[in-house]
């Protein structure tokens, strides 16, 4: 497995953030990590960019313990995109991109910049300050430098939040895109159902710091008897788990 | 150590200063304002006191150098609020940056914002009023040197601050410096101190660097053991600054303040 989640549990004080969640993805596959607000997704994705010490369990990485390991080498390897962590504002998108291809040691910068501007179609806005984007535009550049370095694992915190559809649809056929063509695994943190149907191979359903099912999205749905991902992901969601 | 990444993080903020007219004008602004307000202050002083009598300048330089602390100090933290302000901060976080090059690229980069403000203001000091610092002689090199490491190392303790008790922490980074001012005993000899302070003050490296700039300017004596002690000193609280920096680090890793780092 390329990446092993075990017995993974954050404690804040008193509180039970993420509690002994437990989950392997392997190489090139994209996980869906769903859930309620607040059931300790972004906890967990913390965790795994090194942000977040854990309280107990392991991060490993293509065999390396990420509390162990090389803080820098294991994150050369990753990257993360969410509309909820921006860009310096007052510096262009050339700047901003180009800052970050060097923090990731990229090699031949100028022609992955240009690459990467044009996959995106970033390239008629790349000399604005990336205050001055819309949302889309800002969306576009933030996943831009998620991919700067190729990453061999993406992490996405809701990529298409508060984006129009024909935009998210961009960045969704962008996403699938790219997977064809880059091996790359990605864990999709993302409250949007037919988002997570489209892109991922099998999903972790997570409430109250647990994991409560995971599988494909077409063995959820069948499992609960349900017609879709978003009414299974409701059954889960507001089923009482005390009965 | 990666000297590409040191590179890159600094030349973030070299971007925010170029890129716009009124950072430049601001960074500029502040040291002038000093040193007109200073220069007169000083040129009455020298007519009007016993004590500066035949020593014109010494408080001008004495200003010049404060500022050159502040500035150090105030730059250090700004880049590091510019990233919370800028929600920046988890994708900086992120990068596979180590935290010591984080600390050297900032620190180079705040001698850089520094000597911007600084060095048209200390040369307008020079026709204004007569006044350059260059008058210290090659001893200069080492009280700046000894200002910068103390400025940093307030910087680092600010930045600790934030990292541990989040943007609110802010206004501190602004008082900082004023609170240690008093005790830096940067106008005035330390005998003007109560016996208690003057112990304190004998503990930070102000005391002692403006002690011999004083000592320089007006007995035209340079002291050695009073620029090695103040060197010593700022080396010894740039160690601790590091030191508590990374517990900040390591504690607002523990307590995921990382992740929600911005305004």
């Amino acid at each position: 497995m390329f990446v092993q989640i075990k017995n993974l549990t954050k404690i804040y004080k008193e509180y039970l953030a993420v509690n002994k969640i437990n989950f392997e993805i392997k190489k090139n596959e994209t996980i869906g990590l769903l859930g309620p607000n607040g059931c300790g997704k972004t906890t967990s994705i913390g965790m795994m960019l090194g942000l977040i010490t854990p309280t107990a369990g392991e991060i490993i990485i293509d065999n390396k313990n990420l509390n162990t390991f090389k803080r820098d080498e294991i994150l050369s390897r990753l990257n993360f995109a969410s509309p909820y962590v921006e860009l310096p504002k007052k510096l262009t998108v050339r700047q901003n991109l180009e800052i970050y291809g060097r923090l990731y040691g990229i090699s031949n910068l100028s022609k992955r910049l240009s690459e990467i501007s044009s996959d995106l179609d970033i390239k008629n806005f790349f000399d604005r300050k990336t205050g001055e984007l819309s949302s889309g535009q800002k969306n576009r550049v933030s996943l831009a430098k998620s991919l700067i370095n190729k990453p061999e694992i993406l992490l996405l915190d809701e990529p298409t939040a508060s984006l129009d559809p024909d935009i998210g649809d961009f960045v969704r056929t962008y996403i699938q895109e790219y997977k064809k063509q880059n091996k790359v695994t990605i864990l999709l943190a993302s409250h949007n159902m037919n988002e997570v149907e489209r892109l991922c191979d099998s999903v972790i359903m997570m409430k109250k710091g647990k994991i409560i099912d995971k599988g494909t999205c077409e063995s959820l749905i069948k499992k609960h008897g349900r017609n879709n991902l978003e009414e299974t992901f409701l059954e889960l969601a507001r089923r009482n788990d005390e009965s | 150590m990666n000297l590409n990444k040191i590179y890159a993080l600094g030349l973030r903020h070299i971007y925010l200063i170029s890129n716009s007219f009124p950072r430049i004008l601001d960074l500029i602004y502040w040291p002038t304002v000093q040193i007109f307000l200073w220069g007169f202050i000083s040129k009455f002083f020298t007519l009007n006191s016993e004590y500066y009598s035949n020593t014109i300048g010494v408080i001008l330089t004495a200003a010049i150098l404060y500022d050159f602390l502040f500035r150090a100090s105030i730059s250090f933290n700004m880049m590091f609020l510019e990233e919370i302000w800028s929600r920046n901060f988890t994708n900086l976080f992120i990068a596979p940056i180590k935290i010591s090059e984080i600390i050297i690229s900032l620190t180079l980069t705040a001698l850089v914002r520094t000597l911007i403000g600084l060095i048209p203001a200390a040369i307008l000091a020079v026709p204004l009023f007569g006044v350059s610092v260059l008058t210290l002689g090659p001893s200069l090199i080492f009280l700046l040197f000894s200002l910068y490491l103390f400025g940093v190392t307030l910087g680092l303790l600010v930045t600790s601050g934030l990292l541990r008790f989040g943007p609110s922490f802010e206004n501190i980074a602004w008082a900082s410096l004023f609170f240690l001012a008093p005790l830096g005993c940067i106008y005035y000899p330390i005998e003007i101190l109560p016996p208690l302070l003057q112990i304190i003050a004998k503990a930070l490296p102000l005391v002692h660097i403006f002690e011999e700039m004083r000592n320089i300017l007006m007995n035209s004596e340079i002291n050695q053991f009073n620029i090695l002690k103040s060197i010593s000193i700022s080396v010894v609280y740039f160690v601790f600054g590091v030191i508590i920096f990374y517990i900040s680090y390591f504690g607002a890793k523990k307590r995921g303040t990382l992740i929600n780092m911005g305004e």
